[in-house]
């Protein structure tokens, strides 16, 4: 998903450090599904792993920015275009959310951006792809934020606090996303040939991408298990991975769409979508940065930042100026 | 980025008139004005309030969650603080 990259190794895992204690009534507050809160107990790899995987989503949620904004200038009517500007503004908002709840884990907003801006941090392999016809803006609403939202409705029960919450005014905004996505589909479907054509060729390219969100298949899949005992996760990859098959193809079909997958069939006895094998190597090559798009999606980011820096100093020192000269003031008049 | 740090605010909205306001997260901003202009743009883009609250998070000053045991523990056990401690005769009826 937006956190795929967590399922990839990480160096150095420390041990947590005794205090068994704390650490059996910790489990027994997840276990009995209360939620733990910024100045809780918790053991560190529980932090570690939610401050990874909230700014992994943060990340992701920003440098999702850049694919859709890449349209906005050029949507088709004023209705699509002030739907694309709200949905974009939307993915700036959870970016927020999510960086603001990942800060209640002690780790600074500075730190976070560093950690992006450096390449430390992976974000969603997505955003690596580009949106090259309108369709595209289409494609992603529909299965790329379809993707997310199976994803992030188990995530409104995660066993941290600020999570959860952000996550649940997240999943209130995202089913618009999904909605107009399908409508765009929707209307190219219903149009010329050529704009059939253009919806085909955005599912076609869309598709494996999208199942790739949800991230490795179970048997290759690290972390698992300390995150489901936490209840930070829910549901495994392979898991949500179906339920997207199984929701998303009907939907396809009713748009008289075709999946580019040969080996796509219902099997009756199971109740369930079967689909191919996904090219792994090309998720492997995404996420570690060589897709198509990486070194554009992160050259944009780091000249934003680099740009707005005059902005962010002029305003610190105006502010400090004004906290100056009231005191000043209240001074002169005592 | 050696950048100064931007400071923390929390931000409470009020839904509708007659609810109390509750907080919703935090911004980061040089100053009052900006983090209300901040809050705004992030918690509120769908309708939600009628009245937003931002203060600096450095400003609140909060229990601590190891003493909550001390800290809350004593109502547990005030019980005739709760109405259905008293009996009243069936005869009164409601009160």
């Amino acid at each position: 998903m937006y956190t795929q990259a967590l399922n990839v190794p990480e160096s150095g895992t420390a041990v947590d450090a005794g205090d068994a204690d704390k650490a059996a009534r910790f489990q027994a507050i997840v276990d009995r599904e209360d939620k733990v809160e910024p100045n809780d107990w918790m053991p560190e790899s529980y932090r570690r792993t939610l401050v990874r995987q909230i700014s992994q989503h943060a990340h992701s949620e920003i440098i999702g920015m850049q694919p859709e904004g890449n349209w906005i200038t050029r949507a088709p009517s004023l209705k699509r275009k002030a739907a694309l500007l709200a949905k974009v503004q939307d993915e700036a908002g959870h970016g927020l959310y999510l960086y603001a709840a990942a800060e209640t884990l002690g780790v600074s907003r500075e730190e976070l951006y560093e950690q992006l801006l450096s390449g430390k941090a992976k974000y969603s392999s997505i955003f690596n792809y580009p949106t090259l016809t309108w369709a595209d803006i289409g494609a992603i609403g529909w299965l790329v934020d379809g993707a997310a939202i199976m994803n992030q409705i188990p995530l409104c029960r995660c066993s941290y606090g600020p999570y959860a919450r952000a996550m649940i005014r997240i999943c209130k905004e995202e089913s618009f996303h999904q909605r107009q996505g399908y409508e765009i589909m929707a209307t190219l479907c219903g149009g010329s040939v050529k704009q059939r054509e253009m919806a085909q060729d955005a599912l076609n390219r869309w598709w494996w991408p999208s199942l790739m969100m949800f991230g490795p298949s179970d048997k290759d899949s690290l972390h698992s298990s300390d995150t489901m005992r936490w209840k930070i996760k829910r549901f495994s990859n392979d898991d949500l991975r179906q339920r997207f098959v199984d929701a998303t193809v009907p939907q396809g079909r009713h748009l008289g769409l075709t999946f580019p997958d040969p080996e796509l069939r219902f099997d009756e006895q199971a109740g369930h979508w079967q689909f191919g094998e996904i090219d792994w190597a090309e998720f492997k090559r995404v996420l570690s940065g060589d897709g198509p798009c990486n070194r554009q999606r992160m050259q944009v980011r780091r000249e934003l930042e680099a740009d707005g820096a005059w902005v962010r100093e002029a305003a610190l020192v105006y502010a400090r100026k004004q906290t100056e000269r009231n005191s000043a003031a209240k001074i002169a008049a005592e | 980025m050696s950048e100064t740090p931007m400071p923390l605010w929390e931000v409470f909205i009020r839904n509708r008139s007659g609810l109390p306001h509750k907080h919703c997260g935090s911004v980061h901003a040089p100053d009052a004005t900006m983090a209300l202009q901040a809050a705004r743009d992030v918690y509120t883009r769908r309708g939600e309030s009628v009245s937003i609250w931002v203060t600096p998070s450095s400003a609140i000053v909060a229990s601590d969650p190891s003493d909550k045991e001390e800290m809350f523990e004593p109502t547990g056990s005030k019980i005739y603080r709760h109405p259905t401690f008293y009996k009243v005769p069936d005869d009164v009826g409601h009160m």
